[in-house]
């Protein structure tokens, strides 16, 4: 399973942070620092792979964002590589042309969107359709909400 | 599509955003975050009471600010209140911001657990969703105790929706890797199973993620999801890209959930069913088949999605490391990736192989991409692409290839990136040490490490060097005459100077004939290296200078000088001054009988695995030695260093009954011990066999040692060095039945090895016992607690008197020879007043005595779990505790059972795993256990995997009487 998610920009700033295991603050603070630097300080077309301790790092640059997790020995590091992109399109889709603005304002975004698609470190469902529809309709309830709680539900 | 600016946005955090952005410096930007924090407090603090929306507004503040970087201590209230807002974007930033910031704050979890538990009974699935991804995120032991029992049944009712069932398959995955404890299993688990055939792709690819984690830990329970799981994959790899619609990635079908269930077969064995194992064998080979044919698309998306499946296809078949013909086109697949121009499938085909190269049907095709990877390894431009290169070869190093993986390895060290030196100095000294042929060559190649890499070797490297050469007399003065050369380079490494002076010190003798290396020309070598030295080395040169004195006379005034120097008899070093004062007065006043004596050679160290592959197994990452490699390189290890032959080798334990302790090099297995005689071929299949040196008397004790099964005649115990001074009277009563309580008095025995065996109110019998690799010793105490003789006992192997109140030991050697069930047995006869006392225990020797504990890392230990899945090598036991569930008591026994406890690699805290290795002569036994005791139940549940059936089964039963 996957242990992190982290978003950061090429200066190193934090966007997002995701952690499936219980960690302290302390130690959290320790794996995102050492794993930006060593990602950082990777030359250009290296292989998207590294590995950290016990953990194999998968991380992949989209214009100024890096998208970086780790995994467990187990996991594939090839899907987990497309599992970031597939993030990634579910952000373009949701976001329309998706920039590191986006994500810096709408950060709350950004999370509801990772969690239809991974919970606990796995993935729940790949569909872009099917995301796309939970948070649609999770938006619409925003709206209705007040309507929405007089009726019935399903 | 939704635009992004909802009616939900909130300007006012938008705005703090914008100024946080703007602010130009760390410390503009602190005092903005200080302002804002202050503002936020008085807010909360204040007396108006604050509507959802600002509540809202403030929390996602917060949560930034945390998200920045900073502590955030106040709020969690706010956040909670949040929750039971009937608003669902309040509700939702509530959740949110609980799930970031967990608080293990019971008071507080308690009312999370209450909001949560409203939304999950609200049957209205957006809300089950949140609370749902809100316990999956926290994933802490109250919400498990709170929701482990609700959730398996939302996940199996008929009518929960499917996203619903998605979120709580994961949200139940969580829990149970926290506390697996608290997740019972019961009626949902067979339907669980059931939703691999579930319509929805989704729900599938969730719910497998929990199956798969279920098997791994109740594999037999599970068991019906391997048919399953193949005829899902056999549909889906036979589906045309555009089958399955939404869930086609880049052309690739279900490339998650093919993953998934390949990952899931990798929980189990071959299939034992002929057609599924057909149908898999079939999907394995179009995977493979799907490699070679052209890309349906350019994208990198799409060959990444295909070839993760090709490498997920390639581990099982690994795993199965049945199939020699799948074996073998998997190791070609990965060849050609070696020379693929996307960097990402070199570096996965190189971590690959190095699994591949484990596999007996493997290795030799893996052998051959030998001068691929060696090239890897100078040209790769990435250092993780070389890392891998370099596991790999350590990987696939045998005798056959050891001389030029050593070579290219070494000469790599040359211009090996700083991050990766030191590892590659403990991988090279391990394979020249696991596959030296001759000595010198292993000399040789450890003081080219030192010349090369001197910086980046460790104690443990050079150390380990002294003891091999010490303990091989046909090295040392070759040892001698190399590091007198190496040490003649105008700037040799500090650590060349530490084995130099060594190795002069005690060997330099050997050299000394030829006028080139005469024992001043050293003894100035070495001198000359002196001051450009740290203390700990001059303190050792000072030692090697002393040892000097004692070998080579002729040096003793120029030494005796140096020594009297105010550099050394003043130096302000304590250490140094007192080497310098004592050295000096000791080959001043001392005969040379004493400096002989005194300075005499060092005795050979006892053989012990080495300390650098425990140093490399401590190394986390890439190539942290598993404990297969760490089997073999004791096994190696043995066969180069171990030195004599062992005699006895036709029963399962020989024991050799000494009166006098030999020397403890016996034990330890360097020498060769004497020959063990004797040992009848058994029925059972354990033979202890006793032989002494000591006279025979008439009357004494008598014990023998004796196959449980074995009918008396075949009862011959003496060894070479009795039979001739006097025949060991027969018995002519038979042994008597071993005790009725002889077996609760060896469970005694099974986590301690000192105490009591035995006592009446005759006869009081304690025991001390050693155990070392394969070998034991075992002392046993006869105390007479009467106070008249025992008289006229048949004796054999000890004094044959005992005086009232008084005491005779007894020495057993040990030697396991293959794995075994029985306990051998004890039948001591002796007369007390009239009566002949017959009494047979059990010697407290059980298998888990020859256990030689393995440290390992979490990862180690999970993969060495997986390769012992197939059913007949895990036993496993539920029981009620019989003494109380102290977790420290808990931990003092399973150290006591001879096995590395290992913390932190169980998720579950509670829970204990150990890891060892049985030695026995015939082969190791590598042994994992865990133990998970449930405090509520009073119950521990006990599993043992083993790479032998019989050893998981034994331990298991001997440990479950122990808690």
């Amino acid at each position: 399973m996957m242990r992190f998610l982290l978003l950061f920009s090429r200066q190193g700033k934090l966007r997002l942070q995701k952690w499936f295991t219980a960690l302290s603050d302390r130690d959290k603070k320790k794996i995102i620092r050492d794993v930006t630097q060593m990602v950082l300080a990777r030359q250009p077309k290296s292989c998207n792979f590294l590995q950290w301790r016990d953990l194999k790092i998968v991380y992949r640059r989209y214009a100024s964002l890096y998208f970086c997790c780790g995994l467990e020995q187990d996991d594939n590091e090839l899907l987990t590589l497309e599992l970031l992109h597939r993030y990634v399109e579910l952000l373009d889709q949701y976001f329309g042309n998706v920039c590191e603005l986006d994500i810096i304002f709408n950060f709350e975004k950004a999370y509801f969107i990772l969690d239809e698609f991974v919970i606990g470190g796995e993935v729940q469902e790949t569909s872009k359709v099917s995301v796309a529809k939970s948070m649609e309709e999770a938006d619409s309830l925003q709206e209705t909400m007040e309507e929405y709680v007089n009726k019935p539900t399903y | 599509m939704p635009a992004v600016s909802k009616g939900d946005g909130m300007r006012g955090l938008a705005v703090f955003i914008s100024d946080i952005r703007n602010c130009k410096s760390k410390e503009a930007e602190i005092k903005r975050i200080n302002k804002e924090l202050a503002n936020i407090r008085s807010k909360f603090k204040g007396d108006k009471a604050l509507d959802g929306y600002s509540k809202k507004k403030y929390v996602c503040k917060l949560l930034f600010i945390f998200l920045l970087g900073h502590d955030i201590d106040f709020g969690h209230m706010e956040a909670v209140n949040l929750l039971s807002s009937n608003k669902y974007t309040e509700k939702q930033i509530g959740y949110l911001f609980i799930s970031v910031l967990v608080n293990s704050n019971s008071e507080l979890i308690r009312l999370i657990n209450n909001a949560i538990k409203n939304d999950l009974s609200s049957r209205n699935p957006t809300f089950m969703c949140l609370a749902l991804h809100c316990i999956a995120n926290v994933g802490s032991r109250e919400m498990a105790e709170a929701f482990a029992g609700e959730i398996p049944r939302i996940l199996v009712a008929g009518d929960t929706m499917d996203s619903v069932k998605q979120s709580a398959a994961l949200c139940l995955l969580r829990l149970y890797k926290t506390s697996p404890d608290l997740v019972l299993m019961g009626e949902w688990t067979s339907r669980v199973v059931h939703l691999l055939n579930d319509q929805h792709m989704g729900v599938v690819t969730a719910a497998i993620s929990l199956i798969t984690c279920l098997s791994q830990k109740n594999p037999d329970e599970f068991k019906t999801c391997v048919s399953l799981a193949v005829s899902r994959l056999s549909r889906i790899v036979s589906s045309a890209s555009t089958d399955l619609q939404d869930y086609t990635y880049y052309f690739v079908p279900a490339p998650w959930l093919s993953c998934k269930l390949l990952r899931l077969l990798q929980c189990y064995p071959p299939p034992e069913d002929g057609a599924v194992k057909g149908r898999l064998v079939e999907c394995l080979e179009t995977i493979l088949n799907k490699a070679q044919e052209p890309p349906k698309s350019k994208k990198v998306q799409h060959s990444n999605a295909k070839n993760a499946i090709l490498f997920e296809a390639i581990s099982l078949i690994i795993h199965y490391d049945s199939e020699p013909n799948l074996l073998v086109r998997a190791c070609n697949q990965l060849g050609q990736f070696l020379q693929h121009r996307e960097t990402n499938l070199r570096y996965l085909a190189l971590e690959s192989m190095c699994t591949l190269a484990s596999s007996e049907f493997s290795h030799e095709a893996v052998k051959t991409h030998i001068e691929t990877v060696i090239n890897a390894l100078k040209t790769e431009r990435d250092v993780s692409v070389r890392q891998r290169a370099a596991d790999l070869l350590y990987a696939m190093c045998d005798r056959s290839n050891a001389k030029q993986i050593v070579a290219e390895m070494l000469s790599y060290l040359e211009t090996a990136d700083y991050s990766i030196r030191e590892e590659m100095v403990l991988k090279v000294a391990i394979l020249a040490e696991k596959y030296a042929v001759d000595y010198s060559w292993y000399v040789d190649t450890i003081l080219n490490l030192i010349r090369i890499a001197g910086d980046y070797v460790s104690e443990e490297v050079w150390y380990r060097v002294i003891q091999i050469v010490i303990n091989r007399d046909d090295v040392q003065g070759y040892a001698a005459k190399t590091v007198f050369e190496a040490l003649q380079a105008p700037a040799c490494h500090e650590n060349m100077v530490k084995v130099g002076g060594y190795i002069l010190g005690e060997f330099g003798n050997l050299i000394a004939g030829d006028p080139r290396s005469s024992p001043l020309v050293q003894f100035n070598l070495l001198h000359s290296k002196f001051h450009l030295c740290s203390v700990p080395t001059r303190a050792l040169l000072l030692s090697a200078y002393i040892k000097f004195i004692n070998l080579f006379p002729e040096t003793k005034s120029t030494i005796q000088e140096v020594l009297r120097s105010d550099s050394q008899i003043r130096n302000s070093d304590v250490e140094l001054q007192q080497r310098a004062v004592e050295y000096l007065k000791l080959s001043s006043i001392a005969s040379t009988d004493v400096l002989a004596t005194v300075l005499e050679e060092m005795p050979p160290f006892p053989e012990r695995e080495s300390s650098i592959l425990a140093k490399l197994k401590k190394k986390k990452g890439p190539g942290a030695v598993s404990v297969n490699e760490l089997e073999e390189g004791k096994r190696e290890g043995g066969e180069l260093n171990g030195g004599g032959e062992r005699g006895g080798d036709s029963s399962a334990i020989a024991a050799s009954n000494a009166s006098t302790p030999s020397p403890s090099a016996d034990l330890l297995g360097l020498r060769t011990g004497p020959p063990v005689t004797a040992a009848a071929p058994s029925a059972g299949s354990l033979l202890v066999d006793v032989f002494s040196e000591a006279g025979v008397n008439d009357d004494g004790f008598l014990r023998d040692l004796e196959p449980p099964t074995e009918s008396s005649d075949s009862l011959l115990a003496e060894g070479p060095g009795d039979s001739d001074s006097a025949p060991p009277t027969v018995v002519s009563e038979d042994p008597a039945p071993p005790l009725p309580e002889s077996n609760e008095l060896l469970n005694k025995f099974v986590c301690k090895n000192n105490g009591v065996l035995f006592e009446n109110q005759l006869l009081q019998i304690g025991i001390k016992s050693e155990y070392r690799q394969n070998l034991g010793r075992m002392y046993l105490f006869y105390g007479n607690k009467t106070s008249v003789q025992f008289l006229n006992v048949q004796a054999k192997p000890v004094e044959p008197l005992i005086e009232g109140g008084a005491q005779v030991q007894q020495v057993i050697n040990i030697e396991c020879l293959s794995d075994f069930m029985e306990a051998p047995l004890l039948n001591i006869k002796f007369r007390y007043g009239g009566a002949l006392q017959n009494l047979t225990l059990k010697l407290p020797v059980t298998i888990n005595k020859f256990f030689q504990p393995t440290e390992m890392a979490s990862h180690d230990f999970f993969q060495r779990w997986k390769q012992l899945s197939q059913p007949q090598q895990e036993a496993q036991k539920i029981f009620k505790a019989n003494h109380a569930m102290d977790t420290e008591v808990l931990k003092a026994k399973l150290l006591g059972l001879g096995m590395a406890l290992l913390e932190n690699v169980d998720p579950n805290p509670e829970n204990f795993v150990c890891a060892g290795v049985i030695q026995t002569k015939a082969q190791q036994v590598g042994s994992l256990l865990r133990l998970e005791p449930n405090a509520q139940a009073q119950m521990y549940r006990l599993t043992l995997r083993s790479s032998k059936d019989t050893v998981s089964k034994r331990l298991c039963e001997l440990l479950a009487e122990q808690f």
